[in-house]
């Protein structure tokens, strides 16, 4: 028994990508259980390890974690990237469900049929361009700190820098207008265990491709 | 200035219901504000309230706190709805986001066309009845306690007996399997807080009716 996480999801971003990130930004290291049939995930709710018969599903310190936000709650408190307080774990909350907000719209464009697509990318860069990313400039050019929130490294710049990334991937001048968001994405990039996340070889996924579709709807449907 | 939290929504239960459940049953009294047509909206944006731009919204201890989960973490936080340690917080994290997951099915239902609801509905029985209540009805079957996680009180049981009550008003009978449940609820239901927060008059909303369904179109652009 190894005694490290272990994820079990797809071999791709979807909902687990988000914890891959927190796992490798508090340097912890993990392995995964990709599901690649069908039978592999009927196997899984068979065996009961699945409290809701879905995954992400987590192996960690002797539980078997399901929901993606309880999961990620966890592995934040456990290695400090929660804040110091109730206060500012409510900033970081607030920070990280807006990011999951847009990060379902980023995750979903590939999943758009045809003629929805146009639309679909439209009120992505218009969220993305109007709604979020300007809130976050605006908190990194009221404080200056390096960090969003009680200046250190937390869960909501991790998550952030995910999003900016992924956002980047849509449309990759998106940030054309927030430098301050530009040279945080530089600076968390930098912050040695996100470094080597970024690198080739790393367990971070690629963006999902529209013929990896197919499999990964027999999988679920 | 009240100091009570101030909650800003439509006069009706959508995504905020959790946060009344959850501040009623912790005993904290708390003032609402409705937005009742679109202009309400804009001008919670336009003075610059609405983080996101996005409603729920809750005036609390000096912050105006946006995204419903984060609302409810605090809240619960605040005022030890939340388990003693890390790991209950694990549990109570996977409970609600259980019992979420259910309700979130049941709320878009008055804003559906018949055939598509009455398929949503039936999915909503399957799901209730074959994927959530076995797990909460197992939970305490396995360790006969009062309570889902650390035998006390916690936010899990306040979003699980809002849960059951919903599903309930879709279907009656609901829990006609899960005799553990049948007692939970009854139990539940008898905290004085919540018990309270039952009775007529209190600050819970009736599901959706056809004028409330139109008000929140309007004001959405829906």
């Amino acid at each position: 028994m190894s005694g490290k996480p272990k994820l079990h999801y797809i071999n791709g971003r979807g909902r687990m990508e988000s914890i891959r990130w927190l796992l490798a930004a508090a340097g912890v290291e993990f392995e995964e259980c990709f599901l690649e049939t069908k039978d592999d995930l009927t196997k899984l709710q068979k065996d009961g390890s699945l409290l809701f018969q879905q995954v992400p599903m987590v192996e960690i310190d002797g539980m078997k974690m399901v929901q993606s936000r309880a999961i990620g709650n966890y592995i934040a408190a456990k290695y400090n990237l929660y804040g110091k307080d109730l206060k500012e774990r409510a900033l970081i909350d607030m920070y990280v469900e807006a990011i999951i907000d847009l990060n379902e719209l980023l995750m979903m464009y590939t999943f758009q049929p045809a003629d929805k697509k146009q639309q679909h990318f439209a009120n992505l860069v218009d969220k993305a361009t109007n709604r979020y990313f300007p809130v976050f400039e605006k908190v990194l050019k009221d404080h200056e700190q390096d960090f969003l929130v009680g200046n250190q490294f937390s869960r909501a710049d991790v998550q952030l820098l995910e999003s900016l990334l992924m956002a980047e991937e849509c449309k990759p001048d998106i940030l054309a207008k927030f430098p301050l968001l530009q040279s945080f994405k530089a600076r968390i990039s930098n912050i040695p265990t996100i470094k080597k996340f970024l690198q080739p070889g790393s367990q971070r996924k690629p963006p999902l491709q529209e013929k990896d579709l197919p499999k990964i709807m027999k999988i679920f449907h | 200035m009240a100091g009570k939290p101030k909650l800003h929504y439509s006069n009706a239960r959508g995504k905020m219901e959790s946060i009344r459940w959850l501040l009623a049953a912790a005993g904290v009294e708390f003032e609402e504000q409705f937005i009742e047509k679109k202009e309400d909206l804009e001008k919670l944006r336009n003075d610059g309230y609405l983080l996101f731009q996005q409603v729920p919204m809750v005036e609390i201890d000096g912050m105006k706190m946006v995204q419903t989960r984060a609302i409810a973490s605090y809240i619960a936080g605040k005022y030890n709805l939340y388990g003693k340690d890390l790991k209950e917080r694990a549990w109570i994290d996977m409970y609600v986001e259980g019992t979420k997951d259910l309700m979130d099915m049941i709320m878009p239902l008055p804003f559906q066309p018949a055939e598509t609801k009455e398929k949503n509905l039936a999915l909503i029985i399957e799901r209730a009845t074959t994927r959530y209540f076995p797990v909460y009805e197992k939970v305490l079957k396995d360790h006969g306690q009062d309570y889902l996680v650390g035998n006390k009180l916690s936010w899990a049981d306040i979003n699980l007996l809002e849960a059951i009550l919903m599903v309930e008003e879709c279907k009656p009978d609901i829990l006609s399997a899960f005799p553990l449940l049948q007692a939970f609820k009854g139990r539940t239901s008898n905290i004085p807080t919540i018990k309270k927060f039952l009775q007529p008059g209190s600050q819970r909303k009736p599901p959706m009716d056809e004028k409330t369904v139109a008000i929140v179109k309007k004001i959405y652009g829906i």
